[in-house]
C-alpha cells in the first residue's frame, strides 16, 4: 500500500483526523511559546546545527574517543554493523547472563532492528515501560509517533486494551486511572526484571558519557532496579563536549513538548557499583546515508518529532500511514535510504509547505531534502510511468508556445462544453471534493494579444 | 522601467483575470510593461514532481526568454520561489542566472517596495482573510513564519492591504497553516488534501472573513473548488485582483 491510501482511509474518519490534528496542534502550541521564551532560540539552532555538522564530518575519530573514554569509565563497547547484528549482540549478552525478564525505556533504534519480536522469539520477556510504548505493545501495534507513541489512540480504546490485558474494570476510560494500574502493572515488571534495555540521546566523545531524556523517570528506574544495563545508540547520536548539552537539551525538551527541560536527564558515565554498562553502537545504513550529500544533514536529527506535530499532513494522516519506524517529514528521507523501492510515496506525502524545516531544532533543510527525494526517485525509476510520462509530455508543450496554446484552448473549449458527468468521471481526482475552476472562454495571452493588435 | 510580465501557466489558461489586474496595476503606477509571448512556464510543477530534467529544459528557456528585461514582475510567490530559490539546484551558476534571480520578483513584495503607498491608495469595504502562500512565506521570507522566533517580519501584502481605507484584515487563529494544495499533491493525496482545505475555510470563516486573499493563484483555486462544492460563501481574490478593484476609483 502506498501513502496515499493509507492516509485517505485515516482522513476520511473525519472526526478522528481532526481530533488527531488538534492534540498534535495543541503540542505545537506549546512549543512555540517555549520557542517565544527563549530570545536565542534561532542561534541556538544554529549552533545545533553547526556542532552536529562538524560532529558528523570527522565521525570516525569522535567514535573513536567516544569508545576510548567509554571503556575508561569501566563501561563494554560493541559495534554492530546492521540490525541483525544488533539484535544478535544484545541477545547473547542476555543469553550468556542467563537473562529472560527485560525492562526496555523508549529507544526508535530498538524498533528500527525489531529487537522485541527477536528477544521474543528466543524466549526472553521484554516490556516496554514508557507508557505510550506499553500501550502500542499490549495492542501488538507499532507506534505511531517517535515522542508520544499511542497518540492514534483515544482514551477509551486504551481503557478497552487495559481491560483485555491488565484487567481494568470495562469500559474505565479516566486517564488519571488508566495510568495508574499501567504504573501498578509496570511496578511488577521494574522489579522482576534481570535486565534494563534504553536508548541514548546524546553520547559525549570527550567523556564517554552517555544520556538518556524521559519524562516518566523509566529510564531511571530499569537501570537502577537490574544490575545490567545495555545502551543502545546509533552512530549519530555523538555530541563533542558536555558542554555541547547546554544547546541540545534545551532545544530537544522545547521542541519535543514545549518543556523547558525533560522531566529526567540522565547522565551514565560507567557501570554503577556492581553492575555492567553495555553500550551497543548500531550503523545499519547510516554510513550510507552519511555519504549521500543531499541527505548527510538529515543525520543531524535529535528525534524530538517536533517535524510531525507541525507537519499539516502527519497531522491529518497519522502516523501510520507512513508504515515506517520513523514517520512524519524525517522519516519520509531517512526510510527511503534503506528501501527506496518500499518508501517511494513517502517524499511525495507534503505539500512542500516547508513548516518542518522552519520548526528543526537542527535546521534540517527537511523540505528541500524531500523535493531532492523526488527527484532522486524519478531519476532511479521508481516513480509511476504515467506520472514521468506526463512530465515529459507537458514540458515537451511547454517548449512550443504555439502548442502549448492550442492545448490550453481545447482543455478549457472541453471543460466548458462537456456533460457534468463526463468532466467528473474517476480520472478526476481534483474534483471529488472540489468543484473544477471555471474555464475561461479566452486566455490571458489571446486577450492580451486581441487588445494590443486593436491599439496597434 | 521596463518590467517584463511573468505570468505563470496556470494563471493566463484558468484564471486570466489575475494576470490582467497585474498588468493593470504595474501600467498604473507607471511601469512600462511587457509581455514576453514566447514564455510559457518555469517548470515548478515538474521540479516540484521530480521532473529535474524537465525542468532544467523549461528553466533555461526561461532564462533567454527574460534576460532582456530589467525586473521580472509575477503574481505567483511559488513561481518566484523556483526561479530566485531553485534553479540555482537546475543550472550552473552564471552571469545570466544570478541577473535573472536579483530580478524576478513577486507582485506584491515589488509594489510595496517600488511604489510609493501613496499610488496605491484605495477602497475597500469588508473583511478580509490572508491565506499566505507558504512559498511566500518560507521561500521568499515574506513576513514571519510562526515556527521562527527571527526573520524580517515586513509582509509586503499585508501593507498593501493595511493602505486601502475600510479594509480589516480578520487573522484566522492558524495564521500561516498550509491550505493543503501542494500541486500535484492535491490530486495524489486527495483526502488529506481536502481535510486540509477544509479546515482553512473553516478558520477563516470564523475569523470573520468575506473575502480570502492570497500571492499564490494555486492555493486560491483549490480553496475556492473546495468552498464551492460545500457552499461556503467565501470570496477568493488574488491579492492583483483585489488591490486593482479596490484602487480602481480612487475619489
Ligand atoms: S528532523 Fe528536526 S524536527 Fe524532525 S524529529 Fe529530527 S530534530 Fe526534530
Amino acid at each position: 500500500m502506498t501513502h496515499p491510501e493509507r492516509a485517505n482511509a485515516f482522513a476520511n474518519n473525519e472526526d478522528r483526523a481532526r481530533w488527531h490534528d488538534q492534540a498534535l496542534w495543541f503540542v505545537r502550541d506549546r512549543r512555540d511559546r517555549a520557542m517565544q521564551g527563549l530570545p536565542e532560540w534561532e542561534g541556538l539552532r544554529a549552533e545545533a546545527a553547526r556542532i552536529k555538522g562538524e560532529t558528523l564530518s570527522r565521525l570516525a575519530d569522535q567514535l573513536e574517543s567516544f569508545e576510548d573514554n567509554a571503556i575508561a569509565s569501566g563501561a563494554k563497547v560493541h559495534w554492530a554493523g546492521d540490525a541483525r547484528e544488533f539484535n544478535d549482540i544484545v541477545l547473547d549478552l542476555l543469553r550468556t547472563r542467563r537473562v529472560t525478564r527485560v525492562v526496555k525505556s523508549k529507544s526508535m533504534l530498538t524498533e528500527e532492528c525489531q529487537l522485541n519480536p527477536w528477544l521474543e522469539a528466543h524466549g526472553v520477556e521484554v516490556v516496554d515501560t514508557d507508557l505510550g510504548e506499553r500501550i502500542v505493545q499490549l495492542r501488538r501495534e507499532p507506534p505511531s509517533h517517535i515522542v508520544f507513541p499511542a497518540i492514534h489512540l483515544r482514551k477509551e480504546e486504551i481503557g478497552e486494551t487495559f481491560h483485555a490485558h491488565l484487567g481494568s474494570p470495562k469500559g474505565l476510560a479516566d486517564p488519571t486511572r488508566l495510568t495508574e494500574i499501567a504504573r501498578g502493572d509496570l511496578r511488577s515488571k521494574f522489579l522482576g526484571a534481570q535486565a534494563g534495555i534504553t536508548g541514548v540521546n546524546f553520547a559525549i566523545a570527550e567523556t564517554g558519557g552517555i544520556v538518556v531524556c524521559t519524562n516518566e523517570g523509566n529510564a531511571d528506574l530499569g537501570t537502577a532496579l537490574p544490575p545490567i544495563h545495555i545502551a543502545c545508540m546509533g552512530i549519530e547520536k555523538l555530541v563533542p563536549k558536555t558542554a555541547d548539552l547546554a544547546v541540545f537539551l534545551r532545544l530537544l525538551a522545547r521542541s519535543a513538548t514545549g518543556q523547558a527541560i525533560t522531566a529526567y536527564t540522565s547522565h551514565f558515565h560507567g557501570p554503577r557499583e556492581g553492575g555492567e554498562l553495555h553500550i551497543v553502537i548500531v550503523d545499519n545504513g547510516r554510513s550510507e546515508t552519511l555519504a549521500n550529500p543531499s541527505f548527510a544533514r538529515a543525520l543531524s536529527c535529535i528525534r524530538c518529532g517536533a517535524c510531525m506535530n507541525t507537519c499539516p499532513v502527519f497531522r491529518r494522516s497519522g502516523g501510520h500511514s507512513y508504515e515506517a519506524t520513523i514517520p512524519g517529514p524525517i522519516g519520509s528521507i531517512l526510510e527511503p535510504v534503506r528501501d527506496a523501492a518500499r518508501h517511494a510515496s513517502l517524499p511525495f506525502a507534503c505539500t512542500l509547505c516547508g513548516s518542518c524545516t522552519d520548526v528543526c531544532p537542527v535546521a534540517i533543510p527537511l523540505h528541500h531534502q524531500l523535493k531532492a527525494w523526488r527527484g532522486e526517485l524519478t531519476e532511479r525509476a521508481l516513480t509511476g510511468k504515467w506520472k514521468r510520462f506526463c512530465l515529459a509530455l507537458s514540458r515537451a508543450i511547454f517548449e512550443r508556445p504555439g502548442l502549448y496554446s492550442a492545448a490550453g484552448r481545447l482543455v478549457r473549449w472541453l471543460g466548458r462544453r462537456l456533460p457534468r458527468r463526463w468532466l467528473y468521471g474517476k480520472a478526476n481526482t481534483w474534483g471529488i471534493a472540489r468543484e473544477l475552476p471555471e474555464f475561461p472562454s479566452e486566455s490571458f495571452r489571446e486577450r492580451y494579444r486581441r487588445e494590443r493588435a486593436r491599439e496597434r | 522601467m521596463r518590467v517584463a510580465l511573468f505570468v505563470p501557466c496556470y494563471v493566463d489558461q484558468l484564471r486570466p483575470s489575475v494576470a490582467h489586474a497585474t498588468l493593470a496595476l504595474l501600467e498604473r503606477c507607471g511601469f512600462d510593461v511587457d509581455f514576453p509571448e514566447a514564455q510559457t512556464c518555469c517548470g515548478q510543477a515538474h521540479l516540484n514532481s521530480g521532473g529535474a530534467r524537465d525542468a532544467r529544459v523549461l528553466a533555461t528557456r526561461f532564462l533567454e526568454i527574460f534576460a532582456p528585461y530589467e525586473k521580472i514582475v509575477c503574481p505567483s510567490a511559488s513561481c518566484v520561489a523556483t526561479v530566485t530559490q531553485h534553479y540555482g539546484d537546475l543550472l550552473p551558476v552564471s552571469p545570466e542566472l544570478l541577473a535573472i534571480r536579483a530580478k524576478t520578483r513577486e507582485l506584491s513584495a515589488f509594489l510595496a517596495t517600488e511604489v510609493p503607498s501613496t499610488a496605491l491608495r484605495g477602497r475597500w469595504q469588508g473583511k478580509i482573510g490572508i491565506q499566505p502562500s507558504c512559498h511566500g512565506l518560507r521561500e521568499l521570507r515574506q513576513g514571519r513564519s510562526t515556527e521562527r522566533r527571527d526573520g524580517h517580519p515586513f509582509d509586503p501584502l499585508r501593507n498593501l492591504l493595511e493602505n486601502l481605507e475600510g479594509a480589516e484584515i480578520v487573522d484566522p487563529v492558524r495564521t500561516d497553516e498550509c491550505c493543503g494544495f501542494g500541486g500535484a499533491f492535491c490530486v495524489e493525496e486527495p483526502g488529506v488534501s481536502r481535510l486540509m482545505g477544509l479546515d482553512r475555510l473553516r478558520d477563516h470563516e470564523r475569523a470573520g472573513a468575506s473575502v480570502v486573499t492570497s500571492s499564490d493563484v494555486s492555493c486560491l483555486l483549490h480553496l475556492e473548488g473546495l468552498a464551492r462544492r460545500e457552499r461556503v460563501p467565501l470570496e477568493f481574490r488574488h491579492v492583483a485582483e483585489l488591490l486593482e478593484c479596490a484602487t480602481r476609483d480612487p475619489s
